[in-house]
């Protein structure tokens, strides 16, 4: 029970940021546009993390630098333009679709599709059917019925031929 | 047909190795971004001289081509580069300003006691706000600016004699001659 209290807990609780209290805008609206912003910027010093996340000082530069540009009446697209303009395109977490981009965005449709048409290419070229094995000979039919009567017992022998009826003939006595 | 599906790996093999080399090739450094600000003017500054009553600010340097180093003395690898901005500005006597990055003028008055000051001025950015305009994401980082004001090189992290030598004189000399 105490378990499974605490589970519930943990999951109610909210996801750590590194926003710090001082940097709250008191309009929470005007917040929560912050935030969906500095969530997808990448914070220049440790690289893999956002700007909403990263405990770096730059970050928290960055994170009231876009406070201060929607206070000062910025749409969300000025307000993260201003930062762009400062590092470049590299501080988008999710890049723009532009020519420089095309690569990133288009190569795994682009792949799909390749590896879509090398499958059927080669299954156009595989015969219609897989033609059905030869019936068996009198000499391999005999052999596979000893094989069944004598189970796994059956000595190993070579491989029997017309010419080797007679061996086979011996084994089946044995 | 058939044969050259059996090369389709020593293929993928060539393009992969290709990547590892240039990724690995000696100098190269892949957390160094490309400045979004090159070749722009530079951002608008007024900052408080470390010393006396003067300004550094960018309309009081127009004119004539600048060094910018944004430093701090909390900042280790600004040590590493002090020698060569001593140098750059007693013997090569380059234009070099300084940019004091979040720092307490105490501080960095005691690192150039102890140094050395090569700066003609230095501006006391103590929010980085200035640092923040200028795309600065870690101290050290050099700046050369014509003398239009625009932003036309710029050096991440502690310069080196090679980066002095091969990059930031020549370009200085041709941006003087122009």
């Amino acid at each position: 029970m105490r378990a499974l209290l605490l589970v519930l807990l943990l999951l109610l609780a909210p996801r750590a940021f590194a926003v710090e209290p001082s940097e709250r805008l008191a309009d929470p609206a005007l917040e929560a546009r912050a935030r969906s912003i500095t969530a997808e910027l990448r914070c220049l010093v440790c690289q893999n993390e956002s700007v909403d996340e990263s405990g770096a000082d730059l970050a928290h530069d960055i994170r009231v630098l876009v406070r201060d540009r929607l206070k000062a009446g910025d749409t969300n697209a000025q307000a993260r333009q201003a930062v762009v303009d400062r590092y470049g395109q590299f501080v988008l977490l999710r890049p723009r679709v532009e020519p420089a981009t095309y690569v990133l965005w288009f190569a795994p449709v682009a792949l799909l599709v390749v590896g879509f048409g090398a499958t059927v290419v080669w299954l156009r070229g595989r015969p219609a059917s897989i033609a059905a094995p030869s019936p068996l000979d009198d000499a391999e039919r005999t052999r596979l019925d000893a094989m069944l009567r004598e189970d796994a017992s059956l000595p190993a022998v070579p491989v029997p031929t017309r010419d080797s009826q007679p061996a086979l003939a011996q084994d089946g006595e044995a | 047909m058939r044969r050259l599906i059996y090369l389709l790996p020593v293929l993928l093999f060539g393009v992969l190795a290709g990547y590892f080399a240039l990724a690995l090739r000696p100098g190269y450094d892949p957390q160094t971004l490309p400045s979004a600000m090159i070749d722009k003017p530079a951002p608008d500054f007024d900052l408080a001289a470390l010393q006396g009553d003067a300004k550094l600010s960018r309309d009081g340097l127009i004119g004539k081509p600048i060094v910018v180093n944004f430093f701090a003395s909390w900042c280790v690898p600004c040590r590493i580069e002090h020698p060569l901005l001593m140098r750059l500005s007693q013997q090569e006597h380059i234009p070099l300003y300084g940019i004091d990055y979040k720092d307490k003028p105490e501080d960095a008055q005691r690192l150039l006691t102890q140094l050395g000051d090569p700066y003609r001025l230095i501006g006391m950015d103590r929010e980085g706000h200035v640092g923040l305009d200028f795309g600065v994401y870690g101290v050290p980082e050099t700046y050369v600016i014509d003398k239009t004001g625009r932003i036309r090189k710029r050096f991440v992290g502690p310069l080196s004699a090679e980066q002095v030598d091969q990059e930031l004189l020549p370009l200085l000399r041709q941006l003087s001659a122009s």
